[in-house]
């Protein structure tokens, strides 16, 4: 069973799904393996470097990832990554 | 009338300060003073008004008396502050703050029912005190009508319990964040964009801060506002009642606060899901405590206006619909549209090129660089980002339509609606 990406509706329509399937065994792996299949969501996912925004939250299941070693944190089968963009809506 | 009086006594909550004992207060009402005496008294009329709090366990005449002495602030009368005014209000929070510049547009009242079709063309502090006032005449309502700044939040702020968050750009968020952490006030978070939402409340003791959330913002332009992106009506009813939740779960000291967690609020999925939040121990705010003061937030977003007031222009070449369309008639210029597709359905511009601003520099090749083209969105924030990408790609003839399509309807072509 592969690892499911969840997009909020604003990145989703880059992808024209609202959650990806990747086999990727780290959470890098999961955002390259999407951002090659889909290069417009990948600019929003992740920097020129590889690496996470500072304005967009990635969480493993219910933890955030920078406190499970980031983009290196280790996915398993059935794990759903969640995409948690800033926004400033009032 | 005891409706006016805003001195209280001295709380027991762990969010409601301190201020000076009034004694005719509680002289006036002895027969619910001995659950705290320290709290405001409550009069025959309050204690009626709120009867189904007073029989609600944890809340009760002790809660009441805790939340009529609470005193918490809400930064912005918009999307959140509406239900967030309403329900703490209609509550018996006793003293309510309120920061807002902004005026009533018919555009708000889709979403912010606080304010009325009356009240439009008037403040949003005037109609937001109006309103209160009718829902609930035994709140005291404090209005700021300025823009919330480094130079004003901490002298705003320390008067209040509590700080709401229910502005709508990132300069505003931080520095409503770090004055919380600095003064050691609860942030009560929420934050929408178009169907999706989030809450949480920051800045306790031992949790963590919107720094540790996000410890900088997306660049401007890459996170549309809701002016430019559009927001379910309903959805800031959502979010600001969840806020409003918070905010009476604190005063009471009642429940599970969302302190640790982000909540999010998926209304097409009618999902709400929550996942942990941690503090951040590198977090300049919060953790390491490096910020000692106020900074410069518009620096800090790189924002080039001020807190996202669509009025303040970009500096780019700007041309007038008249001058425009002058120039159109005569062939001598080219307009492109850089507003969305279902945009385009509702109002039009003669003859354009239709490319969304999001994907502009996909379609850069097929401009030509050797015609004056005149960039054009729906009020001319998106037309000026468009104008900048491409004078960016080294484009020298382009020019952006001052005031979008509403100036357009107002100034050449009437039979267009506004939207
Ligand atoms: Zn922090």
């Amino acid at each position: 069973m592969p690892t499911t990406l969840h997009l909020p509706a604003i990145l989703a329509k880059l992808a024209d799904a609202k959650a990806l399937e990747s086999d990727g065994n780290t959470v890098g792996e999961v955002v390259a393996d999407v951002a090659v299949r889909f290069p417009a969501l990948g600019q929003r996912l992740r920097d020129a470097n590889g690496q996470p925004y500072p304005f967009v939250t990635f969480y493993l299941n219910d933890e955030d990832i920078r406190f499970k070693g980031g983009f290196a944190a280790t996915v398993r089968s059935g794990d759903e990554v969640t995409v948690v963009p800033a926004i400033a809506g009032g | 009338m005891t409706t006016t009086m805003t001195k209280r006594g001295s709380a027991a909550g762990p969010y409601v300060s301190a201020a000076t004992n009034n004694a005719a207060l509680a002289i006036a009402d002895t027969a619910v003073k001995n659950a705290a005496p320290e709290l405001p008294t409550l009069s025959h009329e309050e204690i009626l008004r709120y009867s189904r709090h007073l029989i609600l366990p944890d809340v009760g005449v002790e809660g009441q008396r805790k939340l009529k002495a609470a005193r918490v602030l809400l930064i912005g009368a918009g999307g959140l502050g509406s239900p967030l005014a309403l329900y703490l209000s209609a509550a018996g929070v006793g003293t309510i703050g309120i920061v807002d510049f902004d005026v009533v547009d018919v555009t708000n009242l889709q979403r912010q029912v606080l304010h009325g079709t009356s009240d439009v063309g008037t403040s949003k502090i005037a109609s937001a005190r109006k309103r209160i006032a009718e829902v609930n005449p035994f709140v005291v309502v404090k209005t700021f009508e300025e823009p919330l700044t480094s130079a004003n939040a901490l002298e705003i702020f320390k008067d209040f319990d509590i700080i709401v968050d229910g502005t709508d750009n990132f300069p505003t968020r931080y520095l409503v964040n770090d004055a919380c952490v600095l003064l050691g006030r609860p942030n009560v978070y929420g934050s929408i964009y178009r169907f999706e939402g989030q809450a949480s409340v920051f800045a306790m003791k031992d949790g963590p801060c919107y720094r540790c959330l996000y410890p900088a913002p997306p660049p401007p332009g890459m996170v549309p506002s809701c002016a430019e992106g559009g927001v379910l009506g309903v959805l800031p009813g959502l979010v600001g009642t969840i806020q409003a939740t918070e905010t009476i779960k604190l005063i009471l000291g009642a429940g599970e606060s969302l302190s640790g967690r982000l909540l999010l609020i998926d209304t097409l999925g009618a999902n709400f899901r929550s996942v942990k939040l941690r503090k951040d121990p590198a977090c300049p705010a919060c953790g390491t405590r490096e910020i000692t003061q106020l900074i410069d937030y518009e620096q800090f977003c790189g924002s080039p206006h001020v807190g996202g007031d669509p009025k303040v222009s970009f500096q780019v070449p700007e041309i007038t619909p008249l001058e425009a369309k002058a120039k159109f008639d005569k062939g001598e210029i080219d307009i492109v549209d850089v507003r969305e597709p279902h945009e385009l359905q509702i109002a039009k511009y003669p003859k354009v090129t239709a490319i969304p601003l999001g994907q502009l520099s996909d379609h850069i090749a097929e401009l030509p660089r050797d015609r004056d083209l005149v960039l054009a969105c729906r009020t001319g924030m998106r037309s000026a980002k468009a104008v900048q990408q491409l004078q960016a790609a080294g484009f020298t003839r382009v020019w952006n339509l001052a005031g979008g399509i509403h100036r357009w309807i107002d100034e050449v072509d009437s039979s267009q609606p506004k939207y």
